[in-house]
């Protein structure tokens, strides 16, 4: 602005210090899941609560380990003998449950995780590269009715995900595709897709059409052209596309929860479930939630230029 | 607008035809989503005509409109409904008002701006069922941390049935007041200084400026914004179901899945899906109208 007063100044400051209390008062919430994540069992639910503590990892040890409570106190020379892992878990008055040959045996969280990954991943790569060809085909290619086809295309992905699982789920028991790891990646992918297209879409038509018609002059075929040409230089779109797509996949719920439930679970349907089995570790819960959480805010930070084009599906770009 | 290739030209003529190119990128992707998309829901609209259960053996009967006619009379789906615009009205409300104003905190020269914004993007980005599932801790009533900052002792937030609902959609608000602040700062960031210097020079109040120029020119994102979010909390099925399970948060989407997936009527479950896909789609459809205005401004 053109007028700078003083009380203008001083108002102007207590602005930006109401935004830095905005700021920590809307982290708290992540703060405090993530510092449950650390505590001892004892200090998670105390009133009031508990801010000050030493970290520890037994949270993390019990996450991914099966455990029962201890009657008594552990033996002195088992304890001696005992991991380091172990010793939390004797530390928090239990122990780790061995199969006969004395291996530990893991909680479900783990594979939850891995099925995760394997899901979020494999439809993010089908989601993009199909989506990427397609938008490709829509940025330069004249098609009949192209603004109908992209409705199309983006209205599947508004879908409600119930209204979609319930036939889906009648038609994988038809097929055997019920808590399957492919039933999850179609539905993934589908689900994605049509925010590809559209994310891409945006990210093609910014690349000068004259670099592939000056490649086309030299000799390339318009598919060389597209590969060699068009692809690199929409790296970084379909690398931003990706995260999202992956981010999307990674924090699915409601089709997860109505299409599997053992094998091909992933995380988000796991994690609340472990709310009604016995008496709550928060610890625990809070610990598998910072886990699931870090990759998701690790890929916000580096989507932070592209959140604004990632969340109007490629329309708005800044 | 995008100029296109010309097809015309003699160097497309090598290789695989342009028309052909188009093909094969294009009609995968549309066979992808009607075979898991479309097809899908032709086959619940015959379903929704029957009084089908999954749950048994017996064979689909034909029942006509029926489930619709059962539906459309049945006083709990209306609460069912009254309870999701309710839901959609506060929670919507509240992120419109949360999110425009702290864009309008932001709009200025403010110390580490960037992180400041990816910081509070972060809750948007996350699961929403794993939100819900923390914020419980949040919540809890003896030793929640919300009932300690507010000095409110064993206030039920969760299991009270006036409460629940509210408790519920402030929490969307935390998720997702960031996407409207994303939105609105790019409607007020592209805002052309000379208007306010104009308006500064003719000694407009500070209320005429917000009114005549932020204002109107802020508007197109924050409709898009409106749209996108009224349209996702109409959907809401993750938080809700997390959070609570009271009567009074059994949204539209939450009777569906229990409809569905727990009473397994199947016919009548997807009769209902139809309607509540009829009202999405409609809602899909002013939002993309708006996108592309948007998109071509």
């Amino acid at each position: 602005m053109v007028v700078t007063s003083k009380s203008h100044r001083i108002w102007n400051r207590a602005l930006i210090a109401l935004v830095f209390v905005l700021v920590i008062a809307y982290l708290l919430p992540l703060y405090w899941i993530s510092s449950t994540a650390f505590k001892p069992r004892s200090l998670a639910t105390t009133v009031p609560p508990t801010v000050v503590f030493q970290p520890e990892v037994t949270p993390f040890v019990k996450l991914f380990t099966s455990r029962v409570q201890m009657r008594g106190e552990v033996e002195p020379e088992i304890y001696a003998k005992a991991p380091w892992y172990e010793k939390r878990v004797y530390d928090a008055g239990e122990r780790v449950i061995k199969d006969a040959d004395g291996n530990i045996e893991t909680s479900g969280y783990w594979s939850r995780f891995l099925n995760s990954i394997i899901i979020a991943v494999t439809s993010t790569f089908l989601a993009v590269a199909m989506g990427t060809l397609t938008a490709y085909g829509f940025s330069r290619f004249r098609m009949p009715g192209e603004q109908d086809w992209l409705f199309f295309i983006l209205s599947t992905r508004m879908l409600p995900p119930v209204v979609v699982a319930i036939p889906m789920f009648l038609m994988y028991r038809t097929v055997g595709l019920v808590d399957s790891h492919l039933g999850l990646i179609i539905l993934y992918t589908a689900f994605n897709l049509s925010f590809s297209v559209w994310l891409m879409k945006g990210f093609i038509d910014e690349i000068p059409i004259e670099y592939e018609e000056a490649a086309l002059v030299d000799g390339y075929t318009r598919m060389q052209a597209f590969f060699k040409i068009v692809l690199p230089q929409a790296a970084t779109g379909i690398a931003a596309t990706a995260v999202f797509c992956f981010i999307t996949a990674w924090n699915e719920y409601a089709f997860a929860l109505m299409m599997t439930n053992r094998k091909a679970q992933t995380a988000p349907p796991y994690i609340p479930s472990q709310l009604g089995s016995g008496v709550t570790d928060w610890t625990v819960i809070a610990a598998g939630t910072f886990l699931f959480l870090v990759p998701v805010a690790v890929f916000t930070f580096l989507l932070r230029k592209h959140l604004l084009r990632g969340v109007t599906f490629g329309a708005i770009r800044k | 607008m995008l100029a296109r290739l010309d097809s015309g030209s003699a160097s497309a003529r090598r290789g695989l035809s342009d028309i052909a190119i188009r093909n094969v990128f294009i009609i995968p992707t549309i066979i992808f989503l009607v075979v898991f998309n479309i097809f899908p829901l032709i086959y619940s609209l015959g379903y929704s005509f029957t009084d089908f259960r999954a749950s048994t053996s017996a064979p689909a009967q034909f029942i006509g409109l029926d489930n619709y006619r059962e539906l459309l009379s049945d006083p709990y789906i209306w609460t069912n409904f009254t309870i999701t615009a309710k839901y959609v009205l506060v929670s919507v409300g509240g992120q419109v008002l949360v999110g425009f104003g702290v864009a309008l905190l932001l709009n200025r020269k403010v110390p580490a701006k960037g992180l400041v914004t990816t910081l509070l993007l972060l809750p948007m980005m996350m699961s929403m069922a794993v939100v819900g599932l923390f914020w419980q801790l949040l919540y809890s009533p003896s030793w929640g941390i919300i009932n300690y900052v507010l000095g409110l002792d064993d206030f039920e937030w969760l299991s009270n049935a006036d409460v629940a609902l509210y408790a519920v959609a402030l929490t969307d608000i935390w998720m997702w007041s960031p996407f409207v602040m994303l939105l609105s700062l790019a409607g007020l960031s592209a805002i052309p200084q000379h208007l306010y210097e104009a308006a500064a020079i003719d000694r407009a109040t500070r209320w005429y400026t917000f009114t005549r120029i932020t204002l109107p020119l802020v508007t197109p994102l924050l409709l898009i914004a409106i749209i996108f979010r009224t349209m996702e909390a109409f959907k809401t099925f993750d938080l809700a179901f997390i959070m609570t399970s009271m009567d009074t948060t059994e949204l539209i989407a939450i009777r569906l899945y229990k409809m569905a997936f727990q009473e397994w009527q199947t016919g009548k479950s997807c009769a209902l899906a139809y309607i509540v896909l009829i009202m999405v789609l409609a809602i899909t459809n002013i939002y993309v109208k708006y996108l592309n205005q948007a998109k071509a401004r």
